[in-house]
């Protein structure tokens, strides 16, 4: 059995770092092409010519393109992701603490929408066409159709303002304890729930009536095996697959997408930070971010596909 | 019930009711009469500073780009973070004369050209150093050499040779400048260990409140600065800045009591955020403003009938009610409203008449459609300012062609760079400094390429006339000018609108700036 996985492992990984060194460059091409320099960013409006000349100068922005990228990707392998062109700190020193934030925060919302979504699912197939179904799918089905930040304002609005269970600035910072984070990430990550909940409970519900539909579930209804234990020992397993894809894509989405929810909620994650050093053409920061975000946007599909050749006996023994 | 009537009552003590008026809604409310009054005098003892808790803002304007060294900065969050941990030689107080701060007082020769400060004894730096006159004179080198990157290189750039005698620093100018204090008030003119050339980035000055939190774009915090020389400020023992960009999420903020204080309310929120209970809106006419600019040198914008053609042909007062929901002033072409000193109030208005500014554009010749670029982040409003404008030259049968451009890139692609665009200008303390700034010949951003020398020699002699009500008319005349040929056309003033929640005491806004021009958190205090 490991021999092939193994193989399999490996091809992946090799293709996934090729990707990484793709998406580099592109990244890179991408932020010459905006329009001015992280000079002219830095200094706004108020620019001077000389001050503009000064600040390219001590920045290194004279030297060609491709010399600027091969000194940085010299750094990458080296582990050092440089200095912000912007303020001059310590990129990896700073990304750390805001990766840190938005896995926390996915992770949160994670533990909750996963087991959520998936136990819906199941329920929906349980009563399908039945109340319940119907009741669980509009519901979530009304929670993916409104924009993030307005699910956001009114988890504030009620949450926050009305009822003050919760904050509604998400501020974390270092020396709160885990109570304190929980109790400050408690609104996006209930926004986010909302937000990823209908999409894994529709494919879990669909991927499960997919296998309802074969002939080893009807002869496990002959055999007078309860409806949610058929759910569950017979349908389940065999709809893993689908199931874990949707599962990795939405988790992908919960630490790179969730830029609009970082802003509305003031919560210090990668998102936020993109965002202030693209406009600021903050070149060594967009790379190392953008890096970041492949390499778990990649690696989540990577886990994904190995989990669902692991669940399926006819991928684990190809002949 | 309790909540608003302590709202009211601090109302009474703020002077923003009668007393009578308080007593009424009390009895509406079902209070008892010796009760309310007991209430009304526990909240008038309460009116004076109050020491020790912790005050914080909700302010837009950070980024995780920000940086503590004064030189660079640029946005609301540093600036109002840089007020509470730094200090400046003087400010410009509310009402626009000099606030002596690390500089003592300050003398001039007659003709404006040497100046000497003396620098204030026993002060301390946050590291326990003294501040001395070296300091000053350092942190003055740094911002103008050449070579620097500050912000605040135009300010101080006329400075020829400074020295220092005995507690004194003596600064001669290459040209006479009557206003120098004045320009010195800039706030990236903290006084630094050193001038700051070690560490630019430290954070060490001799303001209220030594740096306890630094995490840029998210939250800013001080601690009291407990050998700070001025006991009238710094009241609450810690300040907090929040960075929060988001409008909605800022108002939720202060509703929900998270911050104290918050700046930039948009004009179109402004009436909903009143009615919440507790929430005083704080605005005060300053002297920002948001322009249309036109390049005098290029054409079709070289021909002043065209210029004057779509000056007349902006209905001012229908933008300050709709762009700013009449939280502003009308503008009148010039760059200059009563905010600024030695402003004359007789140039005459401007107004909206169809019928001039279709006899101006005839007169100019122009043919077809005029261009003007416009986005979302030349002004708050800019676009819908553009439409407006559209319509209101149509009526004069000029033919606005509006470009929409993106935000970002706007400065660097569009600004001072294409003849007619749209975009705003903060104030500046002094008539002077905004002229200079914008509209000298050799100014560093003469985004209307205006080139008069006649007007800059006007300019250049009120530098030097210490006479106050000479320079006044001097400064008419050069406005005269600007109103007449220059290439701005300025519809309107913006007011500062801040929030500051009951917990707050001591708000006093500041034409100067947002958020008390930056001063709020030393300056308040925690009242509850």
């Amino acid at each position: 059995m490991s021999s092939p996985v193994l193989k399999l492992v490996a091809q992946r990984l090799s293709l996934g770092i090729l990707l990484l060194f793709a998406v580099s460059i592109l990244i890179f091409v991408g932020t010459q092409i905006l329009p001015g320099d992280v000079a002219q960013a830095i200094l706004g409006q108020s620019a001077t010519e000389q001050a503009l000349a000064n600040l390219r100068r001590d920045l290194g922005l004279n030297d060609p393109a491709y010399v600027r990228y091969l000194n940085w990707l010299g750094g990458v392998l080296t582990g050092d992701l440089g200095t912000s062109l912007a303020n001059g700190t310590d990129i990896a020193e700073a990304i750390g603490r805001r990766l840190f934030n938005t896995l926390f925060l996915a992770a949160v919302a994670a533990i909750v929408a996963v087991p959520l979504s998936i136990l819906l699912g199941l329920l929906a197939v349980r009563y399908r066409n039945r109340w319940p179904d119907k009741m669980i799918s509009a519901v979530t089905l009304a929670s993916i159709s409104l924009p993030e930040f307005f699910i956001g304002y009114l988890l504030i609005f009620f949450v926050a303002v009305q009822l003050g269970w919760f904050p509604s600035v998400a501020t974390v910072f270092d020396g709160m304890s885990f109570g304190q984070r929980l109790s400050a990430v408690a609104l996006p990550a209930a926004t986010l729930t909302l937000v990823v909940l209908a999409h894994m409970m529709r494919m879990t519900r669909a991927a499960i009536l997919n296998v309802m539909q074969s002939a080893y579930i009807e002869t496990a209804e002959l055999k007078g095996v309860s409806a949610f234990d058929i759910i569950r020992k017979h349908a389940f397993p065999n709809a893993i697959a689908p199931i874990v894809n949707v599962v990795m894509l939405n988790l992908a989405y919960l630490v790179v997408g969730v830029v609009v929810v970082e802003v509305i909620f003031v919560y210090p994650g990668m998102g936020q930070y993109l965002v202030d050093h693209v406009a600021k053409r903050d070149v060594p920061v967009v790379q190392a971010c953008g890096l970041i975000f492949a390499a778990i946007f990649i690696g989540l599909n990577m886990l994904a596909d190995i989990i669902a050749i692991l669940t399926n006996p006819r991928l684990r023994h190809p002949k | 019930m309790t909540k608003e009537l302590e709202f009211l009552s601090r109302r009474v003590a703020s002077g923003k009711m009668s007393r009578r008026d308080f007593m009424g809604r009390a009895a509406a409310l079902g209070v008892a009469a010796p009760m309310a009054t007991s209430m009304l005098t526990s909240a008038a003892k309460a009116q004076g500073p109050q020491k020790g808790g912790i005050l914080r803002a909700g302010l837009v304007g950070g980024e995780s780009t920000n940086s503590l060294d004064p030189a660079t900065f640029a946005s609301q969050v540093p600036f109002t973070f840089g007020r509470a941990w730094g200090e400046t030689l003087v400010n410009v107080s509310p009402t626009g004369e000099l606030d002596f701060r690390l500089a003592e007082e300050v003398g001039a020769s007659d003709d404006a050209k040497v100046w000497t400060f003396k620098i204030r004894k026993g002060v301390e730096f946050h590291n326990g150093k003294t501040v001395t006159p070296d300091d000053v004179v350092a942190t003055l080198e740094r911002h103008s050499d050449e070579e620097s990157k500050s912000g605040a290189l135009g300010v101080v750039k006329g400075i020829g040779d400074m020295r220092v005698d005995g507690d004194n620093v003596v600064i001669t100018l290459g040209e006479a400048n009557a206003d120098l204090p004045y320009l010195l008030a800039d706030y990236h003119l903290i006084i630094q260990p050193n001038g700051g050339k070690d560490a630019p980035d430290a954070g060490i000055s001799a303001g209220p409140y030594k740096i306890a939190v630094n995490e840029p774009g998210v939250r800013h915090g001080g601690e009291r600065n407990e050998n700070y020389w001025d006991s009238s400020r710094a009241h609450a023992d810690q300040v907090e800045i929040v960075v929060i960009n988001d409008t909605t999420a800022r108002t939720a903020a202060l509703q929900s009591g998270q911050v104290d204080m918050i700046n930039r309310l948009e004009p179109k929120i402004v009436e909903l955020v009143k009615r919440l209970p507790g929430v005083t809106i704080q605005n005060v006419s300053g002297r920002g403003h948001y322009v249309f600019i036109m390049h005098c040198n290029t054409a079709p914008f070289d021909n002043n009938d065209l210029r004057m053609a779509l000056k007349l042909a902006m209905n001012r007062e229908e933008m300050v009610e709709k762009i700013l929901f009449g939280y502003g002033g009308v503008g009148n072409d010039i760059p200059i409203n009563a905010s600024y000193p030695l402003f004359s109030d007789d140039l005459p208005q401007r107004a909206y008449d169809p019928d001039q500014a279709a006899h101006f554009f005839k007169k100019s010749g122009h043919d077809g459609p005029v261009i003007l670029r416009t986005s979302e982040v030349a002004f708050p409003g800019a676009v819908d300012a553009a439409q407006l404008y559209q319509q209101s030259c149509a009526k004069a049968g000029i033919n606005i062609e509006i470009k929409r451009e993106p935000g970002d890139g706007y400065w660097s692609e569009v600004w001072n760079k294409q003849p007619f665009c749209c975009s705003y200008w903060g104030g500046r303390p002094v008539q002077d400094q905004m002229y200079s700034t914008a509209y000298l010949s050799d100014a560093d951003w003469n985004d209307t390429r205006f080139f008069r020398e006649d007007f800059d020699k006007i300019i250049k002699s009120a530098r030097s006339e210490l006479d106050p009500a000479k320079r006044k008319a001097l400064y008419r005349d050069a406005a005269v000018i600007v109103h007449n040929e220059g290439g701005l056309i300025l519809p309107m003033f913006n007011d500062f609108i801040d929030a500051s929640s009951a917990r707050c005491g001591g708000y006093e806004p500041d034409p100067n700036g947002d958020m008390m021009n930056g001063f709020s958190l030393s300056k308040c205090w925690v009242a509850a």
